[in-house]
């Protein structure tokens, strides 16, 4: 890679809000209480904070355009250098990297990263929002929706590999019991792998159970170089290395079976913090779920698991709460939910609570010092990826 | 610590219903420009032909056609006529529209790899005359064309594509 990072960055603080499939509160004050928490586990007063970076998905589901500004007050965005970071799905964990190169850049000592997501707004339901990232001449006229696309991988994914329907759902089962533990959590459930098969089928294959719900929540991040986070945190985190990746826009011609583009972000994760071997040196992972079968999909790209072996690793417990390498111990998005932005933050906040050792009844079984956070999201395209350790 | 309580109150679905609500009708209207590739792909669509190109460096044959390879990053302007057939790279059967609304007939999104386009290579479109329990992937399918006069060069000028 290019030029040597200049400095060290070290997460201090993190804070979210309950996730809820309809919250009383406006996106400004779940943005504010998340902040707040940050700021409080920090050690920072707000008057600490040299730059703000906030993230929230497509502003159709608020129905208020230019979203980042509206919603920047709640952040602590006034009066200061203030950028809101915007990759679809992936914005979230794509944040914490904006705020990263705020701080390691040398241009600020600290940085509050903050996302925010209210999807209950967006009436009958926010999935249409989406339906403009289509192309306009050649797909919208077909009456497309959001659900295809995940049906289609998964279709896909699953025939590639010959993986049973039931192998999937072995991840909602496991997600909504470790949600159990999570004070946000709005979907966490004892279930099983029957129940999740009998529920609705959406667009098959998926089912509706292994789907995330819409929520509405947020989270955020306290950042800090390496002087101040050693000066004002007990327990810094280190961000050793993050990367993300855009594949193309013409979906069709790539095969969904696997994401390149996660991998090839996850590479320049892994080569920034110096891991040579992924399944050895990462102790915990949070990848992206939005969809049951997503988490097989991206541990595969993020080579913590051969092309379809995630299931069959899954299948023998690797990946549970006391496994060799547990994944989405906090419960993931199928569990604790999915307000889009907010839902990479929460992966973030459960790599820094179970690093610290701090993360309850959630606390996973084996030592952890290090562990990698990853979203995805557009059309089918984007990569994020995030190392954090000690 | 991860927290013990997090802040924020969830609405019940009664509260919820009894929100002001603000609604928001723009009657907006986009005029798409399709840009040289995409007019005459609607072109042959409306002759009853499905067009791509051919890169001349790479060598694949690309559909939907475009102006430039965005892997070589070179205009490409070599056309070519790929076959109104294929095979299924992928599919779904979907209960539910856009606004996640049921259906009771489910719609048959696939995406079908082209034959005489580079391997892989495939559009969106929809299945039909065919039993959703009966469809595979690697299935061969065929073009079904609306009757000439009715067709606008569009993408809905195939009406579906069947087994073959």
């Amino acid at each position: 890679m290019g030029l040597p990072i200049k400095r060290k960055v070290g997460v201090i603080g993190a804070g979210l809000t309950r996730f809820m499939r309809r919250a009383n509160e406006t996106g400004r004050e779940l943005s504010f209480f998340a902040a707040k928490e940050a700021l409080k586990s920090s050690g920072l007063r707000y008057s600490d904070i040299e730059s703000v970076v906030m993230s929230s998905a497509p502003d159709a589901f608020d129905g208020v355009h230019m979203k980042g500004e509206y919603l920047a007050d709640g952040a602590g965005g006034f009066n200061r250098p203030y950028v809101r970071a915007f990759v679809g799905g992936g914005s979230g964990v794509f944040s914490i990297i904006h705020g990263w190169y705020m701080v390691a850049s040398g241009m600020y000592d600290t940085c509050i990263v903050v996302a925010e997501e209210k999807m209950s707004s967006c009436m009958p339901h926010p999935q249409a929002a989406f339906n403009s990232i289509y192309d306009h001449t050649l797909e919208r006229p077909l009456g497309v929706n959001l659900l295809w696309i995940f049906a289609l991988e998964m279709n896909r994914y699953m025939t590639k590999h010959k993986i049973s329907l039931e192998e999937i759902a072995l991840v909602s089962v496991k997600n909504k019991k470790n949600a159990m533990n999570h004070p946000s959590a709005q979907l966490a459930k004892e279930t099983s792998v029957e129940e999740v098969l009998k529920s609705e089928i959406m667009a098959w294959p998926v089912h509706r159970m292994m789907v995330s719900p819409t929520s509405d929540g947020a989270g955020a991040l306290i950042l800090a170089s390496e002087d101040v986070a050693r000066r004002v945190s007990e327990k810094p985190v280190w961000i050793e290395g993050v990367g993300w990746n855009l594949d193309t826009s013409y979906w069709t011609n790539r095969d969904l079976y696997y994401p390149d583009y996660v991998e090839k972000a996850a590479r320049m994760a892994y080569e920034m913090a110096g891991i040579k071997d992924p399944r050895k040196e990462i102790h915990i992972a949070e990848p992206y779920d939005p969809f049951a079968y997503k988490e097989l999909h991206h541990l595969e790209g993020l080579l913590l698991a051969d092309r379809g072996q995630a299931p069959k690793l899954l299948a023998k417990g690797y990946f549970d709460k006391d496994g060799e390498l547990p994944a989405s111990p906090s419960g993931g998005l199928l569990g604790v939910g999915n307000p889009i932005a907010a839902a990479g933050i929460m992966k973030l906040c459960e790599l820094f609570w179970q690093i610290r050792g701090e993360a309850g009844k959630r606390q996973v079984a084996r030592p952890v010092k290090r562990g990698v956070a990853q979203a995805w999201g557009d059309l089918m395209q984007v990569g994020t990826v995030v190392v954090m350790g000690v | 610590m991860t927290p013990e309580i997090v802040r924020g109150r969830e609405l019940s679905k009664d509260e919820f219903d009894k929100l002001p609500k603000v609604i928001f009708h723009p009657k907006a209207q986009y005029a798409y420009d399709c840009g040289n590739a995409i007019n005459r792909y609607l072109e042959g669509l409306k002759n009853g032909k499905i067009l791509a190109v051919k890169c001349h460096k790479c060598h694949r044959v690309l559909v939907p056609p475009r102006s430039f390879c965005e892997q070589c990053y070179v205009p490409v302007d070599h056309w070519v006529e790929v076959k109104d057939s294929g095979i299924i790279n992928t599919f779904s059967i979907s209960y539910v529209s856009a606004d996640v609304t049921r259906l009771k007939e489910p719609q048959l999104p696939a995406v079908i790899d082209i034959d005489g386009a580079s391997p892989g290579i495939g559009i969106m479109h929809m299945l039909g005359e065919v039993k959703p329990k009966e469809i595979k992937i690697g299935m061969k399918v065929k073009a079904v064309w609306k009757p000439a006069a009715e067709r606008t060069g569009a993408i809905t000028d195939i009406k579906y594509f069947k087994p073959a």
